[in-house]
């Protein structure tokens, strides 16, 4: 019976426990942390039944109400967003869990209401991923926003004005979101995914659905930060109260991917973006744009925040770019990047967390001597940025390695060499950081001779811990990437 | 070309009156400005949604007396009807709006509290 109802489970716990959440603190402050992290752990546990079963035997169909679709709402889980759910529920529970200290020290008055909007954020991620109904999905997507700008909106000085533009930014993308739906539904009377990439193969001819397609791509492209329409993107995350950025940063822009990847393979046929339309060199060139565009930036940045935030800029260029190369090879590697990509960025952002609750700074200029006073917490960083410049056996190699694989593929050159510069830009920005926090001992500490004295001052372990804990899964997706590509991700390609 | 713009008029209204909201969204200095080109950009989508429901030859709401049930037995013309369902979505979207709007005077407030001014510039100069 239970297991019927997994997929509703993993949306409706958490909507359930934030809705409950305030009246839980306004009994007692303090049991909203466990309660955010129990309601989280329900969901992954369920995120991880779902996909076991869609391993085992296929997508799983769940109708809302027993509406049959097209006219209920349909939740569809296959092998790209069971592991997208997966991806989801268990990051933000490690944020979860890795919040407290953290909240405690930067927003002592805001901790229920917090916590609140935290859990809805999640649920507004995983409303996205796990829906089949595009109409549904813009509701969810626009619930994930709107908690994600009060999120930002309560940071560090600036961070008003920061989540307003990202508000008026976030906004003009969900609209044209749904501006795209209304055409689609204009031609088809659809709102049903499956339904519509059914009848809308006959209709490609019509300029009623090349407009719909164009009003998707840019909205999505908007809220994935894409590289022209990433303005909004640096100013929040670097912004925001550390935890909501570690929560935000890794998330927000791959699910913007996914909802990219869904409107152009399943609500619309791939023989539509890359046969009809020119979408292959749109997208190779926005990607290609974004990498260098984003790498460059990043090396400009004094802000070890801002700079994160830029490369997840060019990140996002690495996923848009393989996508474009339109052939299997390289859009197993663009999924199998959405994965690695938010264990790492998640790992980068819960460093800047640690960094920010113990030197009260994320200026690189304070970054000095840092590695002997917290050893463990820049282990695990130095494990996330080999990982981002792609050495093996970190995951970040593998998705890397397939998306040139990808690019020798489509021969296309310039790509291959915008993922090599990247990957040197990232040598240069991560060296820096190891040249500031090794050998730079702070003057003041009195010098070399006295560095070996230095107090290791560790973070409390409750933030230490999910940190380390994804530097260890950096390492075991790394690993055992085989078995991730086997069993998921070559199912979520589409037959091209 | 004339007759096609009368005879679609709603169509070109929700054209002009996007164009406006997305132009004061961009482009307005002011804050709550930009709040009110946002507001006009989401009712421009609603006319466009309500626009879509419309069908011609006088159709109405799909309201069913009992004197229709009985005429029609069991096969409803839906022709006579225009089409509920934008309007329903449009319902969702109309609170999806008002949340929006929430938030963002929310934080137009919290700015004018941290700034004293609701000006862009001004706040980019206290911040820089």
């Amino acid at each position: 019976m239970i297991v019927e109802q997994t997929p509703i489970l993993i949306v409706v716990i958490p909507l359930m426990c934030a809705l409950i959440c305030p009246l839980i603190g306004w009994l007692k402050r303090d049991l909203c942390y466990p309660w955010t992290v129990l309601s989280l752990l329900a969901s992954a546990v369920c995120s991880f039944v779902v996909l076991g079963s869609v391993i085992q035997n296929g997508p799983v169909h769940y109708h809302l109400g027993s509406w049959m679709p097209p006219w209920g709402i349909e939740y569809v889980i296959d092998h790209l967003n069971g592991m997208m759910l997966v991806l989801i529920s268990g990051s933000s529970l490690l944020v979860a869990i890795y919040s407290k200290e953290s909240i405690e020290q930067e927003l002592p008055d805001k901790f229920v209401y917090f916590y609140t909007i935290f859990i809805l954020q999640v649920t507004g991620f995983l409303g996205i991923v796990i829906t089949g109904d595009v109409f549904n999905l813009y509701v969810f997507l626009e619930i994930a926003s709107l908690a994600g700008y009060a999120l930002i909106a309560i940071g560090e000085d600036g961070a008003p004005l920061a989540s307003f533009r990202y508000l008026v930014l976030g906004t003009i993308g969900a609209c044209f979101y749904l501006l795209g739906v209304g055409y689609i539904y204009m031609v088809t009377g659809s709102l049903n995914m499956a339904d519509l990439s059914g009848i809308l193969p006959k209709l490609y001819g019509s300029r009623v659905v090349l407009v719909a397609f164009a009003f998707f791509m840019v909205g999505i492209a908007l809220k994935m930060a894409l590289f022209p329409l990433h303005v909004w993107l640096p100013d929040a995350y670097t912004k925001a109260p550390s935890v909501a950025s570690s929560l935000l940063a890794p998330l927000m822009t791959k699910i913007a991917i996914y909802v990219m990847i869904r409107i152009m393979f399943t609500v619309f046929r791939p023989y539509l973006s890359f046969g009809l339309l020119p979408m292959s060199q749109i997208m190779l060139f926005a990607g290609i744009v974004a990498i260098f565009a984003g790498a460059i930036m990043a090396l400009a940045q004094t802000d070890f925040k801002r700079m994160l935030c830029y490369i997840i800029v060019a990140e996002v260029g690495y996923m848009v770019g393989g996508i474009g190369l339109a052939n299997a090879v390289a859009i197993k590697g663009a999924i199998l990047h959405i994965l690695n990509d938010v264990i790492m960025t998640l790992g980068l952002f819960c460093v800047a967390g640690i960094i920010s609750y113990k030197m009260k700074s994320h200026n690189l200029a304070d970054f000095k001597g840092i590695f002997r006073k917290m050893p463990l917490t820049m282990a695990a960083f130095l494990t996330v940025a080999l990982s981002i410049i792609g050495v093996p056996p970190t995951c970040g190699f593998f998705s890397k390695w397939l998306l040139i694989q990808g690019s020798v593929v489509a021969g296309n050159w310039i790509f291959i060499v915008a993922l090599l510069f990247s990957s040197l830009i990232n040598i240069i920005l991560f060296f820096r950081i190891i040249e500031i926090g090794y050998y730079n001992i702070d003057e003041s500490g009195g010098g070399h001779g006295q560095a070996a004295t230095t107090v290791i001052e560790e973070a409390p372990v409750s933030m230490l811990v999910p940190t380390i804990t994804v530097a260890v899964i950096i390492l075991l997706v790394g690993i055992y990437n085989q078995s991730i590509l086997i069993n998921i991700v070559q199912f979520a390609v589409p037959k091209l | 070309m004339l007759e096609l713009m009368i005879a679609k008029y709603n169509y070109w209204i929700y054209i002009i009156l996007m164009m406006i909201g997305f132009y004061a969204m961009i482009a307005k200095n002011n804050l709550i400005k930009k709040v009110i080109g946002m507001n006009i950009f989401q009712t421009a989508i609603i006319l466009f949604y309500i626009s879509i429901a419309f069908k011609k030859d006088g159709a109405t709401l799909p309201i069913l007396t009992a004197a229709d049930v009985h005429a029609a037995h069991d096969a409803i013309n839906t022709a006579q009807y225009i089409n509920p369902l934008p309007h329903v979505l449009m319902l969702t979207a109309i609170v999806v709006m008002v949340a929006t709007l929430g938030v963002a005077l929310a934080i137009a407030i919290m700015i004018y509290r941290k700034y004293h001014t609701l000006e862009e510039d001004e706040i980019l100069k206290v911040l820089k």
